[in-house]
């Protein structure tokens, strides 16, 4: 948050140099003593942004180790030479973007005189002046304290207790004089535990036998039920990929398709399935490419890094959005894992938190040696049939490149790709070929500098099909014409398709000699200042590299338990999804600016239960549903309505508006439409035309998925970063550029519009007419029951039944007078039901549909 | 909401339930939190949009953005360089160029002087090249700025810093911003429209997102046939009759579902419904055009070719304004002439220059143009050097960052001047230079609000539009 600094005027930048010349020729100054005369200058006018205190820009000028060192640019005192000592330049005004100090009068010429005559003299800085004492940074802010299981306290109703986290909750209600809620209705909790463990509303079979026979015992085991089912795994990786910034394509202009990115996705599906540790999930997203004898899967796990946005667009230079990709990772570790707004101290220090710029550039420093490397990560079932056909696709290939000339041109052109790269500016269409290399393969020019027999198969096939796309631009037209590669590449794609293929994964790859980090001046790419080596910030336990790979060590760190972040911040993010508001209420924000905790020893204890469980996050997920506190109802409660607006001290649960893609699967899944199927790749669902109209230059086609796979869940649908789907976007589905740890939950027509008339919503109405009417017989109170528990998971009350009956024959006489709507309406037959009616319950269906109960978990 | 408030609306349910076919004005009136007619305690549902008075007393209350993305030519429409004749098709010397950061060309570029025309205009006597004598034809409505800069220097980047104050994705976009910040005038249309041309921005909808602010605030995309908004029509088979009797049926059945939970957000979803509805009704209107006289068609250029498009999109822009839009935006891609620069600028003159003139001049007619605040501005302008891919093909011009012209005019702006100057060859500003966070801040400032103040918290810090920077420019408005 640095403000421009105001550029000096000219005419008073000359000035004062004529002032500095006027005065070094009338006395040059005899020795300067450093304690009578630099000493009090220092102390005056740069110790408050220079001090024990304040690091500015890394620099300390109240003491001599750290004065001499200097700071983020390097040293800023050269003995011996004050012309070319940065103090000097700044105190002077030579540089005409900086001038120090940066606010109050500027300094006098005579003291600019003595300081350039204390440095010209060899900048004695006598060892026994004061302080050099190190800069380690303490701090008692609360999220930087270890972990440490607290006590429970004790409370008077220890009836209400079914686990210790009510403990923590009661004891504070109590302490306030304030009840909890009543335990939520039956039907309400199992449809709450339901949507929030695996996104789906209950099914009727469930919801019955419970409500048959209900009992905590009988909670227990539905709640153990559903921590087993494969849509459990889907719906927290929905939590993950919010935070991972995932998406279906590259984002900015060009806007390319991932068509592999969902191999991550399902990697993150399995895993949280599996229960896989959260210490060893974040080991393998972090670090999985340098575990000792990396498996393909682990490797597939670092797909992580591989989520944010990429600038293709032709002018990009790569090295500025290399720096740019590098800023997203470190930052996306920073709030993911540390729930530190670190990303603030990319330019300057941390204006709140005790992180340095420096400290920032550590960080960066992990992140800093990723090369981007695609993997054969194949599916189950993949590998037999690719082997098989395997050999005779080469061959036939080898026949087409062979008889296309490419083999012989190839090289040529590979050398002189090697020699432009080398010779940036000689060329020019060479140098638009080599940036096109760059761009569209990843890791483009380091397999062009790779000889042949280094280079993977697939490296080595993705450069010949690049080669033969883009050889035009650096030869005659004639010559491209009759080379007649446009033909080529047709019979080429056409080879592909008709071979079976395995899925590949995204993946990254240690550079190799790993790049140095510098500390970036001003947060500018091209503006380096000192080097940094790998670190974790000052203020947080050191990290141990015991000979490791820096970020694989850094992996480690973040899951130590000396760590006091990563623990409380993952379970408090887990957390706000079951109370709609985190323990901290800023789960992207642990620092210094947080609120803090409403409940600080409920937070440890859940932090310290995680890790001791062995980072299990069903064991965790399962703590919370079965608490009381959970459990309570999620009314209003008009006598809190003074006291506590925010139910902050949670006496009550809280209805909370399903995430987008949820309340897609909601609608589908009472339709019957629901295609269950967990995993594979993404689905374009219908939208309305025109869409994707709107993304760059018609770069973007939509083209809808058919048969089953328009019914997947919302999870799987294509994320086109520039046109993302309507229904996400109308219901706040983050735009998945940067990690996002809260999602917004609005309420607009513009949602009211999608519910009521999108064809998605209108075809699962028809669907679940369909189903009301097959289900029951004739009577239509007990159609509109059943109804009801299909979208509810609950009874109407007379009255709701009331609303609904007289809406059902008010709408049939609306469709008698109007035969052919009704036909458009529900255009499917059911037999033994007459087509008025038929359309009439697809408007009951809509109606159930639409309800904010219906969007809601209560 | 207090407990007095919640026993209203319970007292109060009979309102909705009784009022026949749907709710009439006074309970939207009710349901949106305004004063109804003798009423004195009127309980107040949050209505996100609802109008809120800025920081201080407005110039301007809505804004239509004319956005020109791809990146128009300065050189060859607004910033007249006769001294770029003397280098025609020579390399400039290295010492002029060596700070340049160009995106496709190489510094050794050879110039290339605009052979368009510029002549003064109007009593101001502003200089307008010959592509664009509507525009020119309001000289002295327009402020003209020629001493723009930016950062970005490619599309994606350049765009999202114009509309969203960073080239960092995900920050919410100006029109977003300003909804948040003063809601509504409109009860039936939303704060926030995007009105499309061409061939789609290299930003694509991130150019209107609501980034980190609730959907609330995102630009609706309403299109200039068809279907304007997204799901606005009724499916097939449902009439208006069918329509309403479903609204109502929703109505009272979350009406029981807000008696039995109190959560305010369903007397919210109950007022997003209605709104809903009317928006069905209002959007088709605005498209109907029978009533505009054939004078005013014809001085947009509806109905003919190559203006058609773009001309309806302007005519739109009016009747939106004058409906209570906040905030307009008109995409226009792309200008990114790379190649032919004459011919291909001049194709987009031809469709846009007409209805924008005619844009400022119907607002003026109409005594809207005080209130409505236009901007015309592209990411960043283009080199005085030529770009050539091919020997054979007629030279472009590629990004530039440095200089570049943009301008406003309505809102209290002072038309009839110009802003800035730029060195005699067009590679940087002389004086005078305006950021694009001083643009922001000083369109902000013609709506009433302070940009350092209308901030929102998210990731832990206090963002605004103009990131950590931005002056409002007082000279607009002297």
């Amino acid at each position: 948050m640095h403000r421009r600094k105001r550029i000096i005027p000219g005419l008073a930048l000359i000035a004062a140099l004529l002032l500095l010349r006027a005065g070094a020729a009338q006395e040059p100054p005899g020795r300067v003593d450093f304690a009578e005369q630099i000493a009090p200058i220092l102390e005056k006018r740069c110790k408050a942004c220079h001090g024990a205190a304040l690091q500015s820009s890394g620099l300390r000028l109240d003491a001599r180790e750290a004065a001499l060192r200097g700071g983020y640019s390097g040293p800023v005192i050269l003995a011996g030479n004050s012309a070319a000592s940065r103090l000097i330049r700044l105190v002077a005004g030579i540089d005409k973007d900086l001038v120090m100090p940066p606010s109050g009068e500027r300094l006098s010429s005579s003291e600019i005189e003595l300081l350039r005559s204390w440095i010209d003299q060899g900048a004695e800085w006598p060892a026994d002046s004061k302080g050099a004492e190190g800069d380690e940074r303490k701090t008692d802010h609360w999220a930087f304290q270890r972990v440490v299981q607290p006590t429970r306290p004790p409370v008077q109703a220890e009836a209400w207790v079914r686990n210790p986290i009510d403990r923590f909750v009661l004891a504070r209600l109590e302490e306030e004089g304030i009840e909890p809620s009543k335990p939520a209705r039956l039907e309400t909790l199992v449809r709450r535990v339901s949507l929030d463990l695996t996104g789906l509303p209950p099914s009727p079979a469930d919801l019955e036998a419970f409500l048959a026979a209900p009992s905590s015992e009988a909670y227990e085991r539905l709640v153990d039920r559903l921590l087993e089912s494969p849509h459990y795994g889907e719906r927290w990786a929905l939590h993950w990929l919010d935070l991972a910034r995932y998406a279906d394509s590259d984002g900015y202009e060009k806007d390319s398709e991932r068509p592999y990115a969902w191999r991550w996705r399902q990697w993150v599906i399995d895993a949280l399935n599996r229960d896989m540790p959260f210490a060893r999930f974040t080991r393998e997203q972090v670090a999985g490419d340098l575990l000792p004898r990396a498996t393909v899967d682990q490797r597939v796990a670092t797909g992580f890094h591989r989520n944010g946005l990429k600038n293709r667009e032709g002018g990009v230079k790569i090295e500025q959005f290399r720096f740019e990709e590098t800023v997203d990772r470190a930052n996306t570790i920073g709030t993911v894992w540390l729930g530190l707004t670190v990303g603030c101290a990319q330019c300057h220090d941390h204006k709140y938190d005790p992180i340095s710029q420096e400290d920032y550039y550590r960080l960066f420093a992990f992140m800093n040696d990723i090369d981007e490397v695609e993997i054969a990560a194949p599916m189950p079932g993949e590998m037999g049939p690719y082997l098989k056909a395997l050999p005779n696709y080469l061959i036939r290939r080898r026949e087409l490149l062979e008889k296309n000339r490419v083999y012989e041109l190839q090289p040529a052109w590979e050398a002189q790709m090697v020699l432009a790269a080398d010779n940036p500016g000689k060329w020019t269409d060479w140098d638009h070929a080599l940036d096109a290399v760059q761009k569209y393969l990843d890791n483009g020019e380091g397999i062009v500098r790779k000889p042949r027999s280094e280079r993977t198969d697939r490296e080595q096939t993705k450069l010949e099909d690049h080669f033969i796309k883009n050889y035009h631009r650096v030869i005659e037209k004639d010559f491209w014409k009759e080379l007649d590669w446009v033909s080529l590449r047709e019979e080429l794609i056409r080879l592909r398709a008709d071979t079976p293929d395995v899925t590949y994964g995204r993946a990254i790859a240690n550079a190799d000699p790993g790049r140095r980090t510098h500390i970036h001046i001003r947060g500018a790419w091209n503006h380096s200042g000192i080097p940094v080596e790998p670190g974790t910030p000052a203020v947080l336990p050191p990290l141990r590299l015991d000979g490791k790979h820096p970020r694989l060590a850094l992996a480690e760190w973040l899951v130590s338990d000396e760590n006091p972040l990563t623990a409380r911040v993952a379970v408090n993010r887990i957390w706000q999804e079951y109370f709609g508001r985190g323990i901290v209420p800023t789960p992207d924000d642990f620092g210094r600016r947080s609120p803090g905790p409403s409940h600080p020893a409920l937070l440890d204890w859940l932090a310290s239960e995680f890790m001791d469980s062995g980072w299990s996050l069903k064991t965790l997920h399962k703590t919370i549903v079965m608490s009381a506190a959970y459990r309570q109802s999620s009314a209003r409660r008009p006598d809190l309505e003074q006291r506590d607006p925010g139910n902050t001290l949670l006496a009550r649960q809280r209805r909370i508006r399903l995430p987008a893609e949820i309340i897609r699967d909601a609608a589908l899944d009472a339709s019957g439409l629901l295609n269950p199927a967990v995993g594979g790749r993404s689905v374009r669902p219908p939208q309305p035309q025109g869409v994707t109209g709107l993304a760059y230059a018609g770069s973007v086609s939509w083209n809808s998925s058919r048969g089953k796979d328009r019914y997947r869940r919302g999870l799987y649908t294509f994320l086109q970063r520039t046109v993302l789907y309507p229904q996400l976007v109308n219901f706040d589905m983050p735009d998945r550029t940067a990690a996002v740890c809260t999602r917004e939950r609005s309420n607009t027509p513009l949602q009211a519009l999608n519910l009521l008339n999108d064809s998605v919503f209108v075809e699962a109405a028809r669907a679940l007419a369909l189903r009301i009417l097959a289900a029951s017989g004739g009577d239509t109170a007990g159609r509109l029951r059943e109804a009801f528990r299909l979208c509810l998971s609950r009874e109407p009350d007379a009255s709701e039944l009331r609303h609904l009956q007289e809406y059902l024959a008010a709408q049939m006489a609306i469709f008698d007078s109007e035969p052919e709507s009704a036909a458009q309406f529900m255009p499917l037959s059911v037999e033994g039901v007459d087509r008025v009616e038929a359309a009439a319950w697809t408007g009951v269906a809509s109606v159930l549909l639409n309800l904010d109960e219906f969007i809601t978990r209560e | 909401m207090d407990v007095l408030d919640y026993r209203a609306i319970q007292t109060r349910r009979h309102f909705f339930r009784y009022c026949g076919g749907g709710l009439d004005a006074a309970a939207l009136a009710f349901l949106i939190g305004r004063p109804v007619r003798g009423a004195t305690t009127v309980p107040r549902v949050a209505n996100p949009l609802a109008p809120k008075p800025g920081h201080f007393a407005p110039k301007a209350k809505n804004v239509i953005f004319l956005f020109m993305a791809g990146a128009p030519s300065q050189i060859d429409l607004y910033d007249p360089k006769p001294a770029l004749q003397r280098w025609h098709g020579q390399p400039l010397p290295e010492s002029m160029t060596k700070d340049l950061e160009l995106a496709f060309v190489k510094p050794s570029a050879k110039v290339l002087a605009s052979p368009r025309v510029f002549r003064p205009h109007g009593e101001s006597g502003t200089e307008f090249s010959d592509f664009i004598p509507h525009i020119a034809s309001r000289a002295d409505d327009i402020c003209l700025v020629r001493s723009m800069h930016t950062e970005a220097f490619n599309h994606h980047p350049g765009q999202s810093l114009l509309m969203s104050g960073s080239v960092q994705l995900g920050r919410p976009t100006i029109g977003a911003w300003v909804s948040y910040g003063l809601g509504s005038e409109s009860v039936n249309l939303p704060a926030f429209v995007v009105l499309s041309s061409g061939r789609g921005a290299s930003g694509g909808s991130s150019n209107w997102s609501n980034g980190f602010l609730d959907s609330t605030y995102q630009g609706v995309v309403f299109r200039n046939t068809g279907e304007p908004i997204l799901y606005l029509k009724n499916p097939s088979g449902v009439s208006n009759r069918t329509q309403r009797a479903r609204l109502d049926a929703i109505r009272e059945l979350n009406l029981e579902r807000y008696e039995a939970t109190g959560d305010t957000e369903i007397a919210s979803r109950i007022q997003s419904y209605e709104l809903a509805f009317r928006m069905q009704a209002a959007a088709p209107e605005l498209l109907d055009f029978s009533k505009e006289s054939k004078a005013t068609l014809e001085m947009y250029g509806v109905g003919k070719e190559p203006t058609h498009p773009y001309a309806t999109n302007c005519l739109l822009a009016r009747r939106m304004v004058e409906k209570g839009v906040r905030f307009v935006m008109l995409a226009h891609a792309s200008w990114d002439d790379h190649q032919e620069i004459d011919k291909k600028l001049g194709k987009n003159c031809q469709i846009t220059d007409q209805p924008a003139g005619a844009l400022l001049q119907d607002l003026k007619q109409r005594g809207l143009l005080d209130s409505t605040l236009v901007v015309w501005a592209g990411e960043f302008g283009r080199t005085p050097m030529g770009q050539l891919e091919r020997v054979d093909e007629a030279a472009g011009r590629d990004h530039h960052a440095k200089c570049f012209s943009v301008w406003m005019a309505g809102g209290g702006v002072q038309g009839g001047q110009v802003i800035g100057t730029t060195d005699e060859l067009g590679l940087g500003i002389a004086e005078d230079p305006i950021h694009i966070h001083d643009l922001q801040a000083t369109i902000l400032h013609a709506l009433g609000l302070d940009h350092e103040h209308l901030t929102y918290r998210h990731m832990g810090r206090d963002f605004r539009l103009t990131d950590v920077g931005g002056n409002v420019v007082s000279k607009f408005f002297a």
